[in-house]
C-alpha cells in the first residue's frame, strides 16, 4: 500500500530534477552527416560491422520523412542544430567507481540513484547513463557469478561482439521508422542485458537515463536478451534539467525472449515536460519492441509516462513463438501543454498467442493524451486472443483524450476484445471525499491512483510508490 | 431535561440563512439551532430546500450563501472548506452516496478517519490499528468485512451505501451529524440497523439532524424537534408529535399553514 503521507509531501514540490550538473564535457560540433557518424563510431572504437550498420541506417534515414500521422503539434526539429555526441570528460579507462568524477556520482545521488559501494541500492543493479555515455554499472561481479551480463552497450560491443552482431537491429530494424533510423545511425550508449539459459536474474536490473546538456540529443539503445527458461525484471527511469529549449530524445529498445523466457520491462518516464506555457521540455520519440521468439515466452511492458513535452511511444510485442504472451500496462499523464501519443502494437504471428493491453490516460490542463494501438492477428495465429482496455480520465475542461484502436485480423479462429471508457473527476466525487475531511489535492490524487490501480499493481514495488508520488506531483494545481 | 441541555452552548447555529445556486435562490432565511444531545428532524416536500440546507452546512461549492451565517461551536464557518468542516466534526450523511471507482473503501475510511484524528490531536492510525478500530465499528452497522476491500460505494446496494455512511459516521465521531434521507431506499430490517447504529453513535454531546419524508425513521429515533420546510423556509417547528400530525394530514396541511401566515 502506498504511504499517503509521502504523496502529500511531494504534492507541493516543483520538478525537482531540473538542475544542471556543471561538468566539463566533450562535445562534437552540431550537425549530422556521414563524417559525424564515423566520428562517433571511431570515438567508441567500434568494429566495422557496426559502422556499416550506422551508415546504412543514416542513408535510409535521409530518404525517410518525419512521421506526422500522430498529429502532434511541435516546431520543426532542425536536425543540423543538434549535438550528436556529448560525454562528461573523464579518464579513458575507469576500473572502479572511485575513479568516476565525484560530480557525476553526486548528480546521481541527488536523483536518488546512489552508485557508490557504500550507498548503492541493495536490491537493484543500476546502469547510470549521463548524456551520451554510461557512467557506471553496479553489482556487475555479483551478476556475473550467475552468468548475467549487465553493462553499457558500448562495452558489450567490445566484449560481447558476437551477441551484438547477432541481435542488434533484429527486433527494430534500422528502416523501421524515422526515429529508429536516426537512432541506429547515431546511438551513443545504453544498456545491454544477457540472461543465460535457465537463469532467473537474482535482482532487478535498471537503467537510469539522465540528460544534462541542453543542446545535445540523447539517443540511447537498449538490448535485452533472455535465453531459454530465463527471466529478468528491468526498470528504466529518466529525468532531465529544465531548459527553455527542446531536447530530442530518440531511443530504441529491443527485447528478445527465447523459449519459456520472460522479460518484464518497466519504465517511469519523467523527462522535463516544459513549463505551464509549453516552453521547453523533451521531445520523446521512442521505439520499443520485444520479440517473443520462443515458445511460451513472455514480454511484459509497463510504463508510467508523466514527463516530456511530446511523447511518441508504442512499446510493442511480436508474438512469434507458439503460446507466447505479450502484455502492455500503461499510465500516461499529461498536464499543461503536454502531448502524448502512446499505446502498443500486439502482432500475433504464432498460434495460441495471447496479449493483454491495459491503458490508462489522464489528461489535465490544456494537454492532449491519445492512446494509439494496433492488434493484429496473422494468418497462422490460430487460437490467439487479445484483450484491450483503454480508459481515459479528464481533469478540467480544457484537456482532451483520444483513443485510436486499430484491429486487423486475418485469422477467423482468434478473439479480440476491446473495451474503452472515458470519465471525468466529478465535483460530486471531490465533495464526497472532502466532506470526509480529505484535502482537495489528496482527494484528486486518491482518485487518480485508484484509476491507475490495475497498472500500478503490475509495477515493481518501489516503482509503484514512486509512480503514485509522481502523479500527485504532476497534478498539483491542475484541478479547481 | 431540555432546559438542562440548553445550559451548554449550541453546536450549530444557522442564522437567517439564504443561499442560491446559479443565481437561483434555494434557501430564503432559514434559522435553526442545535444543542448537544438534541435530535432535530427536518421534513418537507422534494425541492423544499432541505437537502440544500444540509449540503450548504457541509460546504458544497455549488451553493453561494447570499445572506446569514452558519456557526459551528460558536465560530462562523461560512468560508471554511468542506474538509475543514468535516475535520472539525460536521458530518453529512448523503442521500445518494457517491461511487468512487478504484479507491478502496478501507483506504478511504482510514485516510478520512486520520484526517479527523489529526484535527483532534489524536495519533493517526496505521493500517493494523485501523483494522482493529474498523472491525469494532462494522459491528454497529452489521456490515461484512468484505465491504472494506471493495471500491467506495461501487456496486453497493442502496442499503449497503446507507450503512457505509453510518459506518463513516461511527469512525469520524462527529459533533453534529446531518443525515439526508438516510432512511430512503431501506427495507425494514436495514432501517432498524441504521437507526440503532445512529443511536449507538450519538450521545449527550452530539447533535443530530434527520432529514426525512417518513415517520418510520422517527418511530425508531424520536426527535426533540420537528421542522417543516417549504420553499426554502422553515414554516413550522414543533415537537415529535408534529411529525405524526404531518403523516396524518399530509403536506397539503402545511400549504394551508403558509397561506395562513
Amino acid at each position: 500500500m502506498v504511504n499517503e503521507n509521502s504523496v502529500k509531501d511531494v504534492v507541493k514540490e516543483p520538478y525537482k530534477y531540473g538542475f544542471v550538473t556543471d561538468i566539463e564535457t566533450e562535445k562534437i560540433a552540431k550537425g549530422l552527416n556521414e563524417d559525424v557518424i564515423r566520428l562517433i563510431s571511431q570515438k567508441k572504437d567500434e568494429p566495422k560491422y557496426l559502422l556499416d550498420f550506422r551508415l546504412k541506417a543514416f542513408k535510409k534515414w535521409q530518404k525517410m520523412k518525419e512521421p506526422d500521422w500522430a498529429g502532434l503539434g511541435y516546431e520543426q526539429i532542425d536536425y543540423q542544430d543538434i549535438i550528436y555526441y556529448s560525454a562528461p570528460k573523464q579518464k579513458e579507462k575507469i576500473s572502479s567507481l572511485d575513479e568516476v568524477d565525484p560530480k557525476l556520482l553526486e548528480t546521481f545521488d541527488k536523483l536518488g540513484i546512489p552508485l557508490t559501494e557504500q550507498k548503492k541500492l541493495t536490491n537493484v543493479a543500476v546502469d547510470a547513463v549521463f548524456d551520451s555515455v554510461s557512467i557506471a554499472t553496479t553489482f556487475r561481479e555479483e551478476l556475473a557469478e550467475h552468468g548475467v551480463i549487465f553493462c553499457s552497450i558500448s562495452e558489450a560491443v567490445k566484449n560481447h561482439s558476437d551477441l551484438i552482431e547477432k541481435y542488434l537491429g533484429t527486433v527494430v530494424p534500422a528502416s523501421d521508422n524515422y526515429f529508429a533510423a536516426l537512432n541506429s545511425a547515431v546511438f551513443s550508449d545504453g544498456s545491454f542485458v544477457y540472461i543465460p539459459k535457465g537463469v532467473t536474474c537474482p535482482m532487478d536490473l535498471s537503467s537510469y537515463f539522465r540528460i544534462n546538456s541542453g543542446d545535445s540529443g540523447q539517443f540511447e539503445r537498449t538490448l535485452i536478451i533472455a535465453e531459454e527458461s530465463s527471466s529478468v525484471s528491468y526498470l528504466e527511469g529518466c529525468t532531465a534539467p529544465m531548459f527553455d529549449t527542446n531536447t530530442l530524445h530518440a531511443a530504441v529498445v529491443e527485447l528478445i525472449a527465447l523459449d519459456d523466457a520472460s522479460i518484464k520491462y518497466s519504465t517511469v518516464q519523467n523527462w522535463y515536460a516544459g513549463d505551464e506555457e509549453g516552453i521547453g521540455g523533451i521531445f520523446n520519440f521512442v521505439t520499443k519492441r520485444g520479440k517473443c521468439l520462443g515458445k511460451r515466452s513472455k514480454i511484459s511492458w509497463s510504463q508510467v509516462e508523466t514527463g516530456s513535452a511530446i511523447t511518441w511511444k508504442y512499446p510493442s510485442c511480436l508474438l512469434l513463438g507458439e503460446e507466447s504472451v505479450g502484455e502492455f500496462y500503461s499510465v500516461a499523464l499529461t498536464n499543461n501543454r503536454q502531448q502524448a501519443d502512446t499505446g502498443t502494437k500486439m502482432i500475433h504471428i504464432g498460434p495460441k498467442t495471447k496479449s493483454t493491453i491495459v491503458s490508462k490516460g489522464i489528461s489535465a490542463g490544456n494537454s492532449i493524451n491519445s492512446y494509439r494501438g494496433l492488434v493484429r492477428m496473422g494468418t497462422k495465429a490460430k487460437g490467439s486472443r487479445n484483450y484491450s482496455q483503454c480508459d481515459s480520465m479528464l481533469i478540467g475542461d480544457q484537456a482532451s483524450a483520444n483513443t485510436f484502436p486499430y484491429i486487423k485480423s486475418q485469422q477467423p479462429n482468434s478473439e479480440i476484445e476491446h473495451e474503452a471508457s472515458t470519465c471525468r473527476i466529478s465535483e460530486d466525487q471531490l465533495f464526497y471525499l472532502q466532506s470526509r475531511g480529505i484535502e482537495f489535492e489528496e482527494a484528486v490524487s486518491m482518485m487518480v491512483s485508484g484509476f491507475c490501480r490495475d497498472v500500478f499493481n503490475q509495477l515493481p514495488m518501489e516503482f509503484a510508490a514512486e509512480a503514485d508520488k509522481l502523479l500527485a506531483l504532476k497534478l498539483e494545481g491542475s484541478v479547481g | 431535561m431540555q432546559s438542562k441541555m440548553k445550559e451548554s452552548d449550541p453546536i450549530l447555529e444557522v442564522e437567517n440563512l439564504s443561499a442560491s445556486t446559479n443565481n437561483l435562490p434555494i434557501l430564503k432565511g432559514v434559522s435553526l439551532t442545535v444543542y448537544p444531545g438534541e435530535i432535530h428532524a427536518i421534513m418537507g416536500r422534494n425541492g423544499c430546500g432541505k437537502s440544500t440546507l444540509s449540503k450548504i452546512i457541509a460546504g458544497h461549492p455549488s451553493y453561494n450563501i447570499t445572506n446569514g451565517d452558519i456557526k459551528f461551536l460558536g465560530e462562523n464557518i461560512n468560508s471554511l472548506e468542506p474538509e475543514e468542516r468535516a475535520q472539525s466534526g460536521i458530518f453529512l450523511g448523503f442521500q445518494y452516496p457517491i461511487e468512487i471507482p478504484g479507491v478502496s473503501n478501507l483506504e478511504f475510511l482510514r485516510v478520512s478517519t486520520n484526517a479527523r484524528r489529526k484535527f483532534l490531536n489524536k495519533e493517526e492510525l496505521d493500517t493494523f490499528d485501523f483494522e482493529e478500530l474498523v472491525k469494532e465499528k462494522l459491528e454497529i452497522v452489521k456490515m461484512d468485512h468484505a465491504f472494506l476491500s471493495r471500491s467506495v460505494n461501487q456496486g453497493f446496494s442502496g442499503g449497503e451505501k446507507k450503512r457505509n455512511e453510518i459506518l463513516q459516521m461511527a469512525l469520524l465521531e462527529p459533533k453534529i451529524a446531518i443525515l439526508d434521507e438516510t432512511d430512503s431506499g431501506l427495507d425494514i430490517d436495514a432501517l432498524r440497523i441504521v437507526a440503532s447504529g445512529i443511536k449507538k453513535i450519538s450521545n449527550a454531546q452530539t447533535g443530530i439532524i434527520l432529514i426525512t419524508h417518513y415517520q418510520r425513521l422517527l418511530d425508531e429515533i424520536e426527535p426533540n424537534y420537528v421542522h417543516v420546510m417549504s420553499d426554502g423556509q422553515i414554516i413550522k417547528t414543533g415537537e415529535s408529535d408534529l411529525a405524526l400530525e404531518l403523516e396524518k394530514k399530509g403536506y397539503e396541511w402545511t400549504d394551508n399553514f403558509i397561506k395562513k401566515t
